[in-house]
């Protein structure tokens, strides 16, 4: 059970502000039902640039809820220019703290506000700039710089708690890692890695080694192999001739096959036989 | 504020019966059953009774039951003795809905040199055996799947599937740990060669497991030690829980012969209300094949830590397949291999039933969670564009 502080129960239980804004002068919507939490934020701004009302709607944990209450209670009755100067701490600590994990709500609730006075003062709504680094989550790599860079973050659980990379397949560490190590001006570790391979670079380095090492290895028993598809790190191939029928094809594919795979493709490749 | 405990496939309230049956060995009768003297061996006495419930629940013989500390290391025992008892075989299958005590056992496996096959499931988390049967070898020196499912409940066909595990001549586990307690279990009729049991699931203590390993089949010890349990877990036993599990078991025993068909009647009517009074809910898993006490039913558009926050207010005890809860930023494994779209895993709800819930209880919370999921959706930015669209 998570520790939530008595500040964050009732603005979860009780939370200010709930329901949407009609005719809002700015309106900022982030997160997705896939991602587990969204708000979305309604603004009413007057013609002196203060924030006059303030109202949310938000799927998500009590955190999610109670950072989105906790939001609307801080902006109202701000200026524009204070709004804007709002950090996730800001609604973190009114909260009185978050458990670790739970930060990225704190995140939520100040990329909404953002998305809410860009959209009033009418500018184009920022497309995602940035590379995409955690494909699960949507994250880029500039929020991930930034989270780094704004709350001091040093390892890529912290990362995920703020912004939710690496939360999920947790393919993206090792390029978080390096925003990481960027940041910190860490050199990185003089491990020499084999270079990263595009799927199409990768596919045929697959079929050249199997074409080059592998099958003239195998037909010497009378076997052969073919390369089916390749998903990822997955290679599948289907065993023909004396291979098909040899009960110590597996071991052939595992020890032989993979391990060939491995040392002169990629180092995470798992080959699997299909059958035809 | 009473509590409403409806959470009993995470744990169960010990039974007074069982406390009763322990406290004189944490006090009075602190021998060790090893010893010589009488007072260490009326301690040995009471084991052999012990074991010898614990087999007649499950239809073993007492000399195929060996104690361990939890389901975890009944798991673990079974899955390294069969791998170390098989060294040439290289291969190994489970499903993809297992426990983590299983499932990270054959992840870590899976990059130390072993092939994984994990069997998938369909929506409404059935095995697919075809699957199975596709993958299995002569290399697969063992194939470990569940009994029934924690979260779904769904019960698998391990009859069928021991046949085709042992014409490929594989050691065939399973980790019953949801299934023991609450359906008849009867290892005389189905080749299994070793099977998991936790005390803890159904009115015994934590702390106590079991593993039942078949007369014949190859086995190595996972804590190499003293000679007890006949050199195949070292350790001195942990009297007082060995005696309480052997009382949980033959508390269940009586349980399944009549109680059980009224928890089955509690938990449909829960399931029936409250599919009757929230619209856009849905079970996940079959009606059909289930265990008795379980039902995991997803609340779309809604979120499933702060439905769980808001029954606690009432004092409610349940648990959610969600994100949020787990600490990981993504839903259940379980509810992933089913395929339960996003809209409905991150706000599913398991209520796991026990014989110690009561009909008050039941309507208690067909009462109170209604309201709580209609707020959840009040608030949510997701529910009035569903409810427009539809």
């Amino acid at each position: 059970m998570w520790e939530y502080t008595a500040k964050v129960k009732e603005h979860f239980l009780n939370p200010k502000n709930v329901g949407v804004i009609e005719n809002a002068d700015g309106v900022g919507e982030v997160g997705s039902l896939a991602c587990g939490d969204a708000l979305t934020l309604y603004l009413k701004i007057d013609e002196n640039k203060l924030i006059k009302d303030a109202k949310f709607q938000t799927f998500g944990c009590a955190s999610a809820i109670a950072s989105s209450s906790a939001l609307t209670e801080i902006i109202k009755g701000l200026s524009l220019e204070d709004a804007k100067k709002i950090t996730n701490d800001d609604i973190a600590n009114y909260l009185g703290g978050l458990p670790k994990e739970k930060m990225h709500c704190s995140v939520m609730g100040r990329d909404a506000l953002e998305k809410a006075i860009v959209n009033y003062l009418g500018e184009a709504q920022k497309k995602v700039e940035g590379e995409i680094v955690c494909e699960c989550f949507g994250v880029t790599n500039l929020e991930i710089q930034r989270a780094v860079r704004e709350n001091d973050l040093t390892t890529i659980e912290d990362v995920t708690d703020y912004v939710k990379a690496g939360g999920g397949c947790g393919n993206c560490h090792e390029n978080i890692q390096e925003i990481i190590d960027a940041f910190l001006g860490r050199e990185r570790p003089a491990v020499k890695k084999p270079p990263r391979l595009t799927n199409i670079q990768k596919i045929k380095l697959i079929e050249e080694t199997l074409e080059r090492e592998i099958k003239p290895a195998l037909k010497k028993d009378g076997g052969d192999i073919e390369l089916v598809d390749v998903d990822r790190n997955r290679v599948f191939v289907e065993l023909r001739g004396t291979c098909a029928v040899c009960a110590k094809s597996q071991i052939t594919l595992k020890h032989y096959v993979e391990s060939k795979l491995r040392e002169l493709v990629a180092n995470d490749l798992v080959v699997e036989e299909v059958q035809s | 504020m009473s509590v409403i405990y409806v959470d009993n496939n995470a744990t169960t309230q010990v039974a007074p019966e069982v406390i009763e049956e322990m406290l004189p060995y944490f006090s009075e009768f602190y021998g060790n059953p090893s010893s010589m003297h009488s007072f260490g061996g009326q301690v040995g006495r009471k084991l052999i009774e012990a074991r010898a419930y614990v087999a007649a629940l499950i239809g073993a013989t007492p000399e195929e039951i060996i104690f361990t500390s939890c389901g975890t290391e009944s798991d673990s025992t079974a899955i390294w003795a069969a791998i170390r008892s098989y060294p040439d075989k290289k291969h190994i299958i489970t499903s993809r809905v297992e426990h983590p005590a299983v499932k990270n056992l054959f992840e870590y496996l899976s990059k130390n040199g072993y092939r994984v096959t994990f069997v998938p499931v369909d929506r409404q988390g059935y095995l697919d055996l075809d699957y199975l049967y596709n993958n299995l070898s002569d290399d697969t020196a063992i194939v470990s799947i569940m009994w029934a499912n924690n979260e779904s409940g769904m019960i698998f066909p391990l009859e069928e599937i021991s046949r085709a595990v042992k014409e490929h001549g594989a050691v065939f586990h399973t980790d019953a740990v949801q299934a023991v307690g609450k359906i008849p279990i009867d290892l005389k009729n189905i080749e299994i060669d070793m099977l998991s049991l936790s005390g803890h699931k159904f009115h015994g203590p934590k702390g106590i497991g079991a593993l039942y390993v078949r007369k014949g089949t190859k086995f190595f010890p996972f804590l190499i030690g003293g000679h007890q349990e006949n050199g195949r877990r070292g350790g001195t036993e942990n009297v007082a829980p060995i005696i309480g599990l052997g009382k949980a078991c033959q508390l269940a025993a009586a349980l399944l012969k009549k109680d059980i068909t009224r928890v089955k009647e509690l938990r449909d009517k829960l399931e029936n209300e409250l599919l009757k009074r929230v619209p856009n809910a849905l079970i996940n898993g079959d009606h059909k094949n289930r265990l008795p006490n379980t039902t995991s039913i997803a609340f779309e558009y809604v979120e499933g830590e702060s439905i769980l926050l808001m029954m606690d207010e009432f004092g409610i005890c349940a648990s959610s397949g969600s994100a949020c809860t787990s600490g990981s930023l993504e839903p259940s494994h379980v509810l992933r291999a089913m395929g339960v779209p996003f809209t409905a895993a991150h706000g599913s709800i398991r209520f796991s039933l026990s014989v110690y819930n009561t009909e008050e209880e039941i309507d208690f919370i067909i009462e109170k969670l209604p309201p709580i999921i209609e707020r959840l959706r009040e608030m949510s930015p997701f529910w009035k564009e569903q409810k427009s669209a539809s």
